[in-house]
Protein backbone atom coordinates (compact mmCIF):
# COMPACT_ATOMS: atom_id res chain seq x y z
CA UNK A 1 0.00 0.00 0.00
CA UNK A 2 1.41 3.35 -0.87
CA UNK A 3 0.25 6.91 -0.55
CA UNK A 4 1.71 7.51 -3.89
CA UNK A 5 -0.98 5.50 -5.50
CA UNK A 6 -3.52 8.03 -6.64
CA UNK A 7 -7.07 7.14 -5.67
CA UNK A 8 -9.10 6.37 -8.68
CA UNK A 9 -11.39 9.19 -9.72
CA UNK A 10 -10.36 11.55 -6.91
CA UNK A 11 -12.65 14.61 -7.28
CA UNK A 12 -11.00 17.68 -8.50
CA UNK A 13 -11.04 20.94 -6.57
CA UNK A 14 -13.53 22.36 -9.00
CA UNK A 15 -15.87 19.38 -8.47
CA UNK A 16 -15.70 19.84 -4.71
CA UNK A 17 -16.40 23.54 -4.96
CA UNK A 18 -19.43 22.82 -7.13
CA UNK A 19 -20.69 20.20 -4.64
CA UNK A 20 -20.25 22.63 -1.70
CA UNK A 21 -22.20 25.27 -3.58
CA UNK A 22 -24.96 22.77 -4.29
CA UNK A 23 -25.18 21.72 -0.62
CA UNK A 24 -25.19 25.34 0.53
CA UNK A 25 -28.12 26.06 -1.78
CA UNK A 26 -29.99 23.04 -0.38
CA UNK A 27 -29.28 24.18 3.18
CA UNK A 28 -30.74 27.60 2.41
CA UNK A 29 -33.90 25.95 1.06
CA UNK A 30 -34.24 23.69 4.11
CA UNK A 31 -33.72 26.60 6.48
CA UNK A 32 -36.43 28.61 4.72
CA UNK A 33 -38.81 25.64 4.87
CA UNK A 34 -38.09 25.11 8.53
CA UNK A 35 -38.80 28.71 9.37
CA UNK A 36 -42.08 28.51 7.43
CA UNK A 37 -43.09 25.37 9.36
CA UNK A 38 -42.19 27.05 12.66
CA UNK A 39 -44.49 29.97 11.81
CA UNK A 40 -47.30 27.58 10.90
CA UNK A 41 -46.86 25.62 14.12
CA UNK A 42 -46.95 28.81 16.17
CA UNK A 43 -50.15 29.91 14.41
CA UNK A 44 -51.78 26.52 15.03
CA UNK A 45 -50.80 26.58 18.69
CA UNK A 46 -52.32 30.03 19.09
CA UNK A 47 -55.54 28.96 17.37
CA UNK A 48 -55.74 25.90 19.64
CA UNK A 49 -55.26 28.05 22.72
CA UNK A 50 -57.99 30.43 21.57
CA UNK A 51 -60.37 27.52 20.86
CA UNK A 52 -59.73 26.07 24.32
CA UNK A 53 -60.50 29.44 25.88
CA UNK A 54 -63.73 29.79 23.88
CA UNK A 55 -64.81 26.28 24.85
CA UNK A 56 -64.09 26.99 28.51
CA UNK A 57 -66.15 30.18 28.34
CA UNK A 58 -69.04 28.37 26.65
CA UNK A 59 -69.11 25.56 29.18
CA UNK A 60 -68.96 28.11 32.01
CA UNK A 61 -71.92 29.97 30.50
CA UNK A 62 -73.84 26.70 30.11
CA UNK A 63 -73.12 25.79 33.74
CA UNK A 64 -74.28 29.25 34.85
CA UNK A 65 -77.47 28.92 32.80
CA UNK A 66 -78.18 25.47 34.27
CA UNK A 67 -77.60 26.76 37.78
CA UNK A 68 -79.72 29.86 37.36
CA UNK A 69 -82.68 28.09 35.81
CA UNK A 70 -85.09 26.53 38.27
CA UNK A 71 -86.16 22.99 37.53
CA UNK A 72 -89.33 20.92 37.62
CA UNK A 73 -89.64 17.18 37.09
CA UNK A 74 -92.99 15.48 36.57
CA UNK A 75 -93.37 11.72 36.45
CA UNK A 76 -96.42 11.04 34.25
CA UNK A 77 -97.86 7.54 34.65
CA UNK A 78 -101.40 7.87 33.28
CA UNK A 79 -102.73 7.44 29.76
CA UNK A 80 -106.39 8.36 29.99
CA UNK A 81 -107.75 11.45 28.26
CA UNK A 82 -108.32 13.33 31.51
CA UNK A 83 -105.06 12.40 33.20
CA UNK A 84 -102.96 13.24 30.16
CA UNK A 85 -103.72 16.94 30.65
CA UNK A 86 -102.30 18.00 34.05
CA UNK A 87 -98.64 17.07 33.37
CA UNK A 88 -98.62 18.79 29.96
CA UNK A 89 -100.44 21.91 31.18
CA UNK A 90 -98.08 22.29 34.13
CA UNK A 91 -95.03 21.53 31.99
CA UNK A 92 -95.79 24.15 29.34
CA UNK A 93 -96.75 26.68 32.03
CA UNK A 94 -93.54 26.08 34.01
CA UNK A 95 -91.55 26.49 30.78
CA UNK A 96 -93.26 29.89 30.34
CA UNK A 97 -92.01 30.76 33.84
CA UNK A 98 -88.49 30.02 32.63
CA UNK A 99 -88.21 26.63 34.34
CA UNK A 100 -86.10 23.83 32.96
CA UNK A 101 -88.82 21.16 32.72
CA UNK A 102 -88.57 17.38 32.38
CA UNK A 103 -91.60 15.10 32.09
CA UNK A 104 -90.70 11.45 32.55
CA UNK A 105 -93.44 9.30 30.98
CA UNK A 106 -93.72 5.75 32.21
CA UNK A 107 -96.31 2.96 32.00
CA UNK A 108 -99.56 4.33 30.49
CA UNK A 109 -97.98 7.75 30.34
CA UNK A 110 -96.16 6.50 27.21
CA UNK A 111 -99.49 6.55 25.35
CA UNK A 112 -99.49 10.34 25.59
CA UNK A 113 -96.18 10.52 23.71
CA UNK A 114 -97.20 7.92 21.13
CA UNK A 115 -97.78 9.72 17.84
CA UNK A 116 -100.70 7.53 16.81
CA UNK A 117 -102.26 6.96 20.22
CA UNK A 118 -102.10 10.49 21.64
CA UNK A 119 -105.14 11.58 19.63
CA UNK A 120 -107.13 8.50 20.63
CA UNK A 121 -106.81 8.54 24.41
CA UNK A 122 -109.96 7.34 26.13
CA UNK A 123 -111.85 7.98 29.30
CA UNK A 124 -113.84 5.43 31.26
CA UNK A 125 -116.90 6.08 33.39
CA UNK A 126 -116.35 2.82 35.29
CA UNK A 127 -115.36 3.58 38.84
CA UNK A 128 -115.53 7.29 38.15
CA UNK A 129 -118.22 8.81 40.38
CA UNK A 130 -117.60 12.23 38.79
CA UNK A 131 -119.38 11.03 35.65
CA UNK A 132 -123.12 10.58 36.03
CA UNK A 133 -123.21 7.07 34.59
CA UNK A 134 -123.96 4.12 36.91
CA UNK A 135 -121.15 1.56 36.94
CA UNK A 136 -123.50 -1.17 35.71
CA UNK A 137 -124.21 0.90 32.59
CA UNK A 138 -120.67 2.24 32.23
CA UNK A 139 -119.36 -1.33 32.11
CA UNK A 140 -121.38 -2.17 28.98
CA UNK A 141 -119.37 -2.72 25.78
CA UNK A 142 -118.82 0.51 23.86
CA UNK A 143 -119.48 2.76 26.84
CA UNK A 144 -115.86 3.95 27.08
CA UNK A 145 -116.21 5.25 23.53
CA UNK A 146 -119.41 7.09 24.46
CA UNK A 147 -117.83 8.63 27.56
CA UNK A 148 -114.77 9.62 25.56
CA UNK A 149 -116.89 11.23 22.85
CA UNK A 150 -118.77 13.26 25.46
CA UNK A 151 -115.50 14.45 26.99
CA UNK A 152 -113.98 15.35 23.62
CA UNK A 153 -117.06 17.40 22.74
CA UNK A 154 -116.71 19.31 26.00
CA UNK A 155 -113.02 19.91 25.35
CA UNK A 156 -113.73 21.23 21.86
CA UNK A 157 -116.68 23.37 22.93
CA UNK A 158 -114.53 25.04 25.58
CA UNK A 159 -111.60 25.47 23.18
CA UNK A 160 -109.30 23.61 25.51
CA UNK A 161 -106.07 22.72 23.72
CA UNK A 162 -105.78 19.17 22.37
CA UNK A 163 -103.18 16.78 23.79
CA UNK A 164 -101.21 16.92 20.53
CA UNK A 165 -101.23 20.72 20.65
CA UNK A 166 -99.92 20.68 24.22
CA UNK A 167 -97.20 18.21 23.30
CA UNK A 168 -96.09 20.37 20.38
CA UNK A 169 -96.19 23.50 22.56
CA UNK A 170 -94.21 21.75 25.30
CA UNK A 171 -91.54 20.57 22.88
CA UNK A 172 -91.41 24.00 21.19
CA UNK A 173 -90.86 25.70 24.54
CA UNK A 174 -87.99 23.43 25.49
CA UNK A 175 -89.74 20.91 27.74
CA UNK A 176 -87.86 17.60 27.76
CA UNK A 177 -90.50 14.90 27.23
CA UNK A 178 -88.92 11.58 28.12
CA UNK A 179 -90.10 8.03 27.44
CA UNK A 180 -89.06 5.46 30.05
CA UNK A 181 -86.96 2.81 28.31
CA UNK A 182 -88.07 -0.08 30.51
CA UNK A 183 -91.79 0.45 29.81
CA UNK A 184 -91.06 1.12 26.13
CA UNK A 185 -89.52 -2.37 26.00
CA UNK A 186 -92.38 -3.77 28.08
CA UNK A 187 -94.99 -2.49 25.61
CA UNK A 188 -92.83 -3.12 22.53
CA UNK A 189 -92.56 0.55 21.54
CA UNK A 190 -89.76 1.95 19.38
CA UNK A 191 -88.35 5.45 19.37
CA UNK A 192 -90.06 6.09 16.00
CA UNK A 193 -93.47 5.47 17.59
CA UNK A 194 -93.19 8.72 19.53
CA UNK A 195 -93.40 12.37 18.52
CA UNK A 196 -90.20 13.85 17.09
CA UNK A 197 -88.23 15.43 19.88
CA UNK A 198 -89.18 12.90 22.57
CA UNK A 199 -86.16 11.67 24.54
CA UNK A 200 -85.69 7.91 24.76
CA UNK A 201 -83.05 5.70 26.32
CA UNK A 202 -83.64 7.02 29.82
CA UNK A 203 -84.53 5.16 32.99
CA UNK A 204 -85.44 5.73 36.61
CA UNK A 205 -81.89 6.73 37.53
CA UNK A 206 -81.94 9.62 35.05
CA UNK A 207 -85.33 10.72 36.35
CA UNK A 208 -84.26 10.44 39.97
CA UNK A 209 -81.02 12.30 39.40
CA UNK A 210 -83.04 15.14 37.82
CA UNK A 211 -85.49 15.07 40.74
CA UNK A 212 -82.75 15.49 43.34
CA UNK A 213 -81.73 18.75 41.63
CA UNK A 214 -85.27 19.97 40.92
CA UNK A 215 -87.23 22.62 42.80
CA UNK A 216 -90.56 20.96 42.03
CA UNK A 217 -91.16 17.21 41.70
CA UNK A 218 -94.55 15.72 40.95
CA UNK A 219 -95.91 12.24 40.38
CA UNK A 220 -99.07 12.24 38.27
CA UNK B 1 -112.60 50.61 26.89
CA UNK B 2 -109.39 52.08 25.65
CA UNK B 3 -105.97 52.31 27.16
CA UNK B 4 -103.34 54.97 26.77
CA UNK B 5 -100.58 52.37 26.72
CA UNK B 6 -98.81 52.19 23.38
CA UNK B 7 -98.35 48.53 22.51
CA UNK B 8 -95.78 47.41 19.96
CA UNK B 9 -97.58 44.11 19.35
CA UNK B 10 -100.99 42.60 20.01
CA UNK B 11 -101.54 38.94 20.83
CA UNK B 12 -105.04 37.58 20.32
CA UNK B 13 -105.77 34.54 22.47
CA UNK B 14 -109.52 35.06 22.58
CA UNK B 15 -111.31 31.73 23.05
CA UNK B 16 -108.16 29.94 24.16
CA UNK B 17 -107.97 28.45 27.60
CA UNK B 18 -105.41 27.54 30.23
CA UNK B 19 -102.48 27.19 29.73
CA UNK B 20 -102.34 28.81 26.28
CA UNK B 21 -102.81 32.51 27.21
CA UNK B 22 -99.75 32.44 29.49
CA UNK B 23 -97.71 30.17 27.21
CA UNK B 24 -98.37 32.31 24.13
CA UNK B 25 -97.83 35.54 26.08
CA UNK B 26 -94.40 34.30 27.12
CA UNK B 27 -93.55 33.39 23.52
CA UNK B 28 -94.71 36.78 22.23
CA UNK B 29 -92.81 38.69 24.94
CA UNK B 30 -89.64 36.81 23.97
CA UNK B 31 -89.96 38.38 20.51
CA UNK B 32 -90.24 41.95 21.87
CA UNK B 33 -87.37 44.39 22.14
CA UNK B 34 -86.44 45.93 25.48
CA UNK B 35 -88.96 48.59 26.51
CA UNK B 36 -91.66 47.34 24.15
CA UNK B 37 -95.16 46.48 25.31
CA UNK B 38 -97.36 43.54 24.36
CA UNK B 39 -101.13 43.83 24.45
CA UNK B 40 -102.87 40.52 25.10
CA UNK B 41 -106.54 40.06 24.25
CA UNK B 42 -108.11 37.14 26.14
CA UNK B 43 -111.51 35.81 27.04
CA UNK B 44 -110.30 33.29 29.64
CA UNK B 45 -111.26 34.73 33.07
CA UNK B 46 -108.33 32.78 34.54
CA UNK B 47 -105.94 34.83 32.41
CA UNK B 48 -106.25 37.78 34.82
CA UNK B 49 -104.63 35.98 37.73
CA UNK B 50 -102.46 33.74 35.57
CA UNK B 51 -100.80 36.50 33.55
CA UNK B 52 -100.35 38.63 36.70
CA UNK B 53 -98.76 35.69 38.52
CA UNK B 54 -96.56 34.84 35.58
CA UNK B 55 -95.40 38.45 35.17
CA UNK B 56 -94.61 38.91 38.85
CA UNK B 57 -92.31 35.89 38.97
CA UNK B 58 -90.66 36.31 35.59
CA UNK B 59 -87.49 38.36 35.22
CA UNK B 60 -87.38 41.29 32.78
CA UNK B 61 -91.17 41.42 32.50
CA UNK B 62 -93.57 43.96 34.01
CA UNK B 63 -97.34 43.92 34.01
CA UNK B 64 -98.38 47.51 33.31
CA UNK B 65 -102.13 47.13 33.36
CA UNK B 66 -105.09 44.77 33.09
CA UNK B 67 -108.32 46.09 31.70
CA UNK B 68 -111.50 44.09 32.18
CA UNK B 69 -113.89 44.78 29.31
CA UNK B 70 -117.36 43.40 28.72
CA UNK B 71 -116.10 40.21 27.12
CA UNK B 72 -112.39 40.71 26.55
CA UNK B 73 -109.60 41.10 29.06
CA UNK B 74 -106.71 43.29 27.93
CA UNK B 75 -103.33 42.72 29.51
CA UNK B 76 -100.36 45.02 28.96
CA UNK B 77 -96.99 43.43 29.51
CA UNK B 78 -93.69 45.25 29.08
CA UNK B 79 -90.39 43.60 28.34
CA UNK B 80 -88.10 45.67 30.54
CA UNK B 81 -84.73 44.39 29.36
Amino acid sequence: MSTDTPAPEEPSRADLAARVEELEAELTDVTAELSELRTEAADAAQAAAEATETAAEASEAAADAAENSEQMVIVATQGTLDMAYPPLILASTAAAFGYDVTVFHTFWGLEVLHEEHAGELELSAVGNPNLSVPNAVAALPGMDAVTTRMMRRKIEANEVASIEELIRTSLDTGVDLQACQMTMDLFGYEEDDFFDGVTTGVGAATAFQKMTDADVQLLV
Amino acid sequence: MSSTIDAAETLDVKGKNCPMPVVETKQAVDDLGAGEVLEVLATDPGSVNDIAGWASSTAEVELLDQVEGEEVYRHYVERTA
